[in-house]
């Protein structure tokens, strides 16, 4: 019987055996950040234990920094200390780090692909949840714990137990304007966000071969959200032109090598899943959520669904419950739904094939009176490349702020929050209750979408009338 | 062998999804420490806007102060992976949780700070609730034999991984048992290097 890509990937880095049900894995990549490394610093520490592998750890700073300043104090005390610690910690074990001096700074998932440090085949971790994003190259990357950091840090190896596979198949071309998010999002609604707790989802079909490196990421990153421990999409020639000669990519007489080796990495013809869905990318719709879960989420034009409609009764609590939280009543139409805060970034969203989206549905026009608007860019990297194409002008033209990179309104972390009662068209991951603030109301959407509703100030269909 | 792995009062938090973000809202992530985290727990439902706490909640009933046992429903800690999440419920006071489900990042990392996860079945699940809602109680869990006691000779079976369930028992360090397999780690790294040289 043929193998899985992720059961290729698994085998292949197993050191030994823990117990029966366990094995030891070899991490070929780990990345920190400031919220979830420091006690596993000082736990390190404690222990007499020192960082294994410095050559295959990398740093940045990105999830409470200030985006209005590149400054370490301008996000607030504890802020500062936290970033401090980690530069600390960097300095004294001499990890790599990208931190606010540095050009290239930015969000964790963003800047791993950028620097050519997630490549195909490798396993990756991160104290981060949203670590599926790498699996957009065909690795296999997961969050973890910090008590796992620190044991990443010692051993360079993670205990893990072989998981589920769930293939995820969407073929067919999708409308103008739909785009990854929007396929995740309406994978999302179909699996629910438990759907895919003890698996590991790969994405395959003609509409993903279709997909940019920055869609699949999109795609990817939303996979935790179906609650799969990590998405995988095959690596390509797309994702081996995108690699070819990043900073971190193998070079020279290694680069045919690395490539060969790639083109191994795909599930077997006769590999069998534990579970596959299939999903007509031509049936899918511009999504936004409604609810206070991902799994929430209409397309555009549907009305609000009703907390009866759900046949499952814990369904229907958390539909009354969501109503409630979000300010919305069954039957409205979210296009009739006034915005108070439009949010472009976090590491779903905030890359350059993100903000050229954006950017075309704006076309000369301002956003709507009452409406705060910003961008913030995923890097360093995306942040000049936008200001070189003049998609930064025509941001700040059409009345948005411009901002530096970082995690920002995603988690709130930061001074950029939404306040209690305000509605907020996001580009982020999660539209959990308080997630942007204690109170604030979240709409997860596409960056085409979330650039129509500032305009609009309410959602729009842009898949029609003067949008399309 | 009975080995009562933890004895104490439950508390009944009937909801499904619960994640991490409510577990401990984002303003508490940005100590170095590893402590003072129990009165950040479920923060924003424990407390009303001006820091008042909340009577609506659970949590503050009288007759649940001091729970030691959590009992709850699906996709419990779903979100983010931050580990503060456990740290807060384990210094508040709960040992134990007992879920339908539980997110995998969550699983592990309260795996990893020695707590206790149980996970049942919807209808199991559905029938500890209608127990607790006959009043407060006080429930045994052996771990040893994999049992909820409830008193009167009255138990519950749950299933546990035994991997999980001999690091529970022994105390095993985490890092420790993996450092054991060092030989191992080496050779894998020359093999590694040999193999794919880019890496490193
Ligand atoms: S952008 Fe949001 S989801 Fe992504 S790493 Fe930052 S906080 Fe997490």
């Amino acid at each position: 019987m043929g193998q899985t890509l992720y059961q290729k990937i698994y085998q292949s880095h197993v050191v030994g055996k823990i117990n029966a049900s366990t094995d030891l894995l070899y991490v070929d990549r780990h990345l920190i950040h400031e919220v979830t490394s420091p006690q596993a610093f000082s736990g390190l520490k404690l222990a007499g234990r020192h960082v294994r592998r410095i050559d295959l750890t990398f740093a940045t700073m990105d999830h409470n920094v200030s985006t209005q300043k590149r400054s370490l104090d301008a996000a607030g005390e504890t802020s500062r200390k936290q970033l401090e610690a980690l530069a600390e910690n960097c300095a004294e074990n001499q990890i790599p780090i990208l931190d606010l001096t540095h050009p290239d700074q930015g969000i964790v998932h963003v800047i791993g692909p950028e620097q050519g440090l997630t490549q195909p085949g490798m396993i990756i971790v991160c104290g981060d949840s949203h670590t599926s994003t790498h699996g957009a190259f065909g690795a296999l990357a997961f969050g973890i714990g910090t008590s796992e950091v620190e044991h990443v840090l010692a051993t360079q190896t993670l205990p893990q137990q072989q998981a589920k596979t769930l293939k995820v198949v969407i073929n067919g071309q999708l409308s103008a304007h739909v785009t990854a998010k929007d396929v995740a999002l309406a994978v999302i609604g179909k699996l629910g966000t438990a759907g895919g707790n003890g698996y590991v989802a790969e994405f395959t079909g003609d509409t993903i071969s279709a997909m940019s490196m920055e869609s699949r990421m999109t795609l990817c990153n939303m996979s935790i959200e179906m609650g799969a421990k990590a998405g995988l999409i095959a690596p390509d020639d797309v994702t081996f032109a995108y690699l070819k000669d990043k900073a971190n990519a193998p070079q020279g007489e290694h680069w045919p090598a690395a490539v060969s080796y790639w083109q191994s990495l795909h599930s077997d013809s006769d590999a069998v899943f534990d579970q596959t869905v299939q999903i007509n990318a031509a049936d899918i719709a511009p999504q936004v959520t409604w609810g206070t879960s991902p799994e929430q989420v209409i397309s555009v034009d549907t009305p609000v669904p009703a907390p009866e409609s759900f046949a499952d009764e814990t369904k229907r609590d958390a539909a009354a419950r969501a109503l409630q939280y979000m300010g919305l009543s069954a039957g409205q139409k979210l296009t009739d739904c006034q915005v108070d805060v439009v949010f472009i970034g976090s590491c779903t969203n905030s890359r350059i094939e993100d903000l050229r989206a954006a950017a075309s549905v704006i076309n000369g026009k301002t956003v709507a009176a009452g409406v705060r608007a910003l961008v913030v860019p995923g890097s360093g990297i995306v942040k000049r490349q936008a200001e070189a194409e003049g998609l930064a002008d025509i941001f700040k033209a059409a009345g948005f702020e411009w901002r530096e990179p970082g995690c920002s309104m995603c988690l709130g972390m930061n001074d950029d929050r939404v306040e209690a009662g305000q509605r907020c068209a996001s580009t982020s991951n999660r539209n959990f209750e308080g997630r942007q603030g204690r109170g604030a109301r979240t709409h997860l959407v596409s960056p085409a979408m979330a650039a129509a509703a500032a305009i609009a100030g309410k959602f729009v269909n842009i898949t029609q009338g003067d949008w399309a | 062998m009975s080995q009562i792995f933890k004895a104490g009062l439950v508390c009944p938090l009937d909801k499904n999804n619960v994640d991490t973000d409510q577990i401990i809202p984002k303003q508490f992530l940005t100590s170095v420490s590893r402590d003072g985290f129990a009165e950040a727990l479920f923060y924003d439902w424990r407390y009303v806007a001006d820091g008042v706490p909340n009577t609506d909640f659970v949590l503050n009933f009288p007759q649940y102060q001091g729970a030691s046992i959590l009992l709850t429903r699906a996709n419990f800690g779903c979100g983010s992976s931050r580990e503060h999440a456990p740290w807060a419920l384990q210094q508040y006071g709960f040992q134990v949780i007992i879920a339908e489900s539980f997110a995998d990042i969550f699983f592990n990392n309260s795996v990893n700070n020695g707590m206790l996860l149980i996970q049942l079945s919807k209808t199991n699940i559905e029938l500890l609730f209608k127990r607790c809602a006959q009043g407060p109680q006080q429930w045994q869990i052996d771990l040893a034999s994999q049992e909820i006691l409830f008193g009167n000779n009255a138990a519950m079976g749950f299933s546990i991984d035994p991997d999980i369930k001999q690091r529970l028992l022994s105390g095993l360090d985490f890092i420790g048992s993996s450092e054991q397999l060092g030989a191992e780690i080496s050779a894998f790294e020359a093999q590694r290097k040999a193999r794919l040289p880019w890496l490193g």
